[in-house]
């Protein structure tokens, strides 16, 4: 088990690098606690599983440091570095037992048999395998084949960090959100540091107590799921996060408020003086945008232009001066139609300067 | 209502294929099936024999003599092209320039004309003017496939190996790329040793294009002609008579029709049961 520190990591794929576009990871500062559940959330392409191969000693950074306790690991095998990690296709050794494949990391390092067996035992058990031990891992579904790499990973004691690429992808919708609390259960009994890159919010929020969420090689936000959900540190985690995600619209700052085309928004709370020329947007997340009677304060003038309704919520868009506003309303409450009013909540209401937050 | 609709206008349209494998396999099959209970003579005499000629080719030294020869053969060419043709296909670079260049080196004999490479294999180990001829002479070796029988199957063997070990190359070639890359890297990851991988990972995977690689390469060597033909022409001696060569012999030299056509399908009975076999077991233990 290990803190994992990460310094000033940069990597390009290509052989000389110039500007910040040749690189696929373009600057990373993260500190991970011993023990932590760790969650890399990104769309594709975002450099999330470069990052990944980097902290497993797949890939060489450009630039950088990794430690783990403090011990530069940056020129350390993945062998050495002591990890373990959970491939997004299911990797089992096809003409072995699902047994031997469980024992196979521990048998490669050279754990007398007798230890081999009792680790073995207790993973299967952990993953409920222990049904198909003697089972050829060839003749498994997917799900259980995932199990076994899942397994393969969590069998080494000691194992600095196991590392999840997208480990449920090919895993039918309904055994997803089993496994998924099985994954955290497992982390619960292990307490090893866990990183689990993913594109989808769900099983990273679940899964992680903080997220690291990762657009164009950049680390936007790391952050617990209240944080990345209340406080959007960029525009980019607003919308990403969240379904659907936050309204976000032109804005100027003015009376110690905002102005979006005209109308004064109160933010509640004096900020910083963003750089001049930067281009400031104001962003709202439908869950904090209420209906309230014409004429109350901060009300805002908006029409109904739509409404979905998901079953829980019902999402209503509406078009407030020229910009779409979507507002979450729970089961059970009026929906209002035509001319309305509406207000937004100061406390969630955020002001962005060329994307990243003003405080 | 279940009426019973058969619809007979189907026959129609497999027709085309019954009548094209009527003519060329089973009409020239029966043929030969006619020809090998039959004794021949001139003027297109012909006298039912039964199993006479089955019984003559199977009693017979002959026929025993080149048919060890055939397995024999088959089963050096078999040992040395499989392991050295999955042993190059792993020494060849994954991807870039010089796996392309790699390939079309090797696809280069599998396009030469058979009977080209048996003339050129002649040419190259004649003692007195072959490059290898000549050279092994003058190194000291007495080397002369056209009069001793072991540089003879030496020869014989290394161009079947020089001909044919890249068609399993190819093969494993390709199956080794469609391995992805994640079993490699949680191969790493598990500590596997670099034999681990091979044994776990990359030889499992090729099983399916091994067991290809050795019925191909089974059925053609012990089909073989061509190639021996002009070689050695089964010489020294009878030395590298194999089946195919002897069989000719028996056929067209002698013109012994009756005896070549059970010797024929005797022939071809024993390549389906070898290649039967050999399915078989490379197959065994694999899922539904």
């Amino acid at each position: 088990m290990a803190r994992i520190d990460l310094i000033g990591l940069r990597h390009s794929y290509l052989p000389n690098p110039t500007t910040d576009a040749d690189y696929a990871l373009k600057k990373v500062d993260l500190v991970w606690d011993d023990g932590g559940a760790y969650a890399l959330l990104g769309p594709s392409g975002c450099g999330k599983t470069t990052l990944l191969n980097i902290i497993s000693g797949l890939l060489a950074p450009s630039e950088g440091s990794i430690l783990f306790d403090g011990v530069e690991v940056k020129d350390k095998s993945p062998e050495e570095r002591q990890i373990a990690q959970v491939f997004q296709f299911p990797v089992v050794y096809d003409t072995m037992t699902v047994y031997d494949n469980l024992a196979f990391p521990l048998r490669n390092r050279g754990v007398p048999e007798k230890q081999v067996d009792a680790r073995v035992r207790a993973i299967a058990d952990m993953t409920d395998l222990t049904d198909m031990l003697k089972n050829k891992a060839a003749g498994l579904t997917a799900d259980g084949k995932q199990k076994i790499s899942l397994g393969r990973g969590l069998v080494r004691e000691d194992v600095n960090v196991v590392m999840f690429d997208e480990p449920l992808t090919v895993i039918d919708p309904h055994l997803k959100w089993k496994l998924r609390s099985k994954l955290k259960e497992l982390h619960q009994r292990i307490g090893t540091t866990m990183i689990y890159v993913t594109h989808d919010q769900t099983e990273a929020l679940t899964f992680a107590n903080k997220v690291v969420v990762i657009h164009e090689g950049w680390v936007v936000q790391q952050g617990t799921p209240v944080e990345l959900f209340e406080r959007p540190r960029h525009t980019f985690v607003g919308h990403f996060i969240g379904s659907p995600g936050m309204n976000l619209m032109p804005c100027e700052l003015a009376n110690g408020g905002a102005r979006v085309s005209g109308h004064h928004i109160d933010i509640g709370r004096s900020i910083s003086e963003p750089k001049a020329g930067a281009k400031l947007e104001l962003g709202v997340r439908p869950e904090f945008v209420t209906f309230v009677e014409p004429g109350s304060a901060n009300s805002l003038p908006a029409d109904v232009v739509s409404v979905s309704d998901t079953g829980r919520n019902s999402i209503v868009e509406t078009e407030f001066a020229g910009h779409k506003v979507r507002a979450l309303v729970p089961e059970g409450m009026p929906v209002p139609e035509g001319r309305t009013s509406i207000c937004f909540d100061p406390t969630y209401t955020q002001i962005y300067a060329d994307g990243w937050i003003v405080e | 209502m279940s009426a019973r609709t058969t619809n007979q206008k189907a026959w129609f349209l497999v027709a085309p294929v019954v009548v094209l494998v009527a003519f060329n396999a089973i009409i020239p099959l029966m043929t030969v099936v006619n020809y090998s209970v039959q004794e021949t003579f001139g003027d297109n005499l012909f006298f039912f024999e039964g199993m006479k000629w089955f019984e003559e080719v199977l009693s017979s030294d002959r026929f025993h003599d080149s048919l060890l020869r055939q397995l024999q053969f088959t089963f050096i060419i078999l040992a040395i092209e499989v392991p050295l043709g999955v042993a190059i296909a792993l020494a060849m670079p994954p991807k870039g320039f010089w796996s392309s260049a790699c390939l079309v080196l090797m696809a280069m004999p599998l396009l030469i004309p058979w009977n080209v490479v048996g003339a050129m294999w002649n040419i190259f180990a004649l003692p007195d003017i072959g490059l290898l001829g000549k050279t092994l002479n003058t190194m000291g070796f007495d080397y002369n496939f056209t009069r001793q029988p072991v540089a003879a199957w030496v020869t014989l063997i290394a161009m079947d190996v020089w001909h044919w070990t890249s068609l399993v190359v190819l093969l494993s070639y390709a199956g080794l790329s469609a391995i992805p890359n994640d079993y490699y890297q949680a191969a790493r990851i598990d500590g596997a040793s670099s034999w681990a991988v091979f044994r776990y990972i990359q030889l499992p995977k090729l099983k399916r294009v091994l067991t290809i690689a050795v019925l191909l390469r089974f059925m053609d060597s012990f089909n073989i002609y061509t190639e021996p033909f002009v070689l050695t022409g089964g010489g020294p001696g009878n030395s590298t008579t194999l089946l195919s060569l002897d069989l000719v012999k028996i056929a067209l030299g002698q013109f012994d029709l009756g005896p070549a056509a059970a010797m024929s399908l005797i022939y071809f009975l024993i390549i389906l049961l070898f290649s039967w076999i050999f399915y078989t077991v490379m197959t065994r233990g694999e899922d539904n």
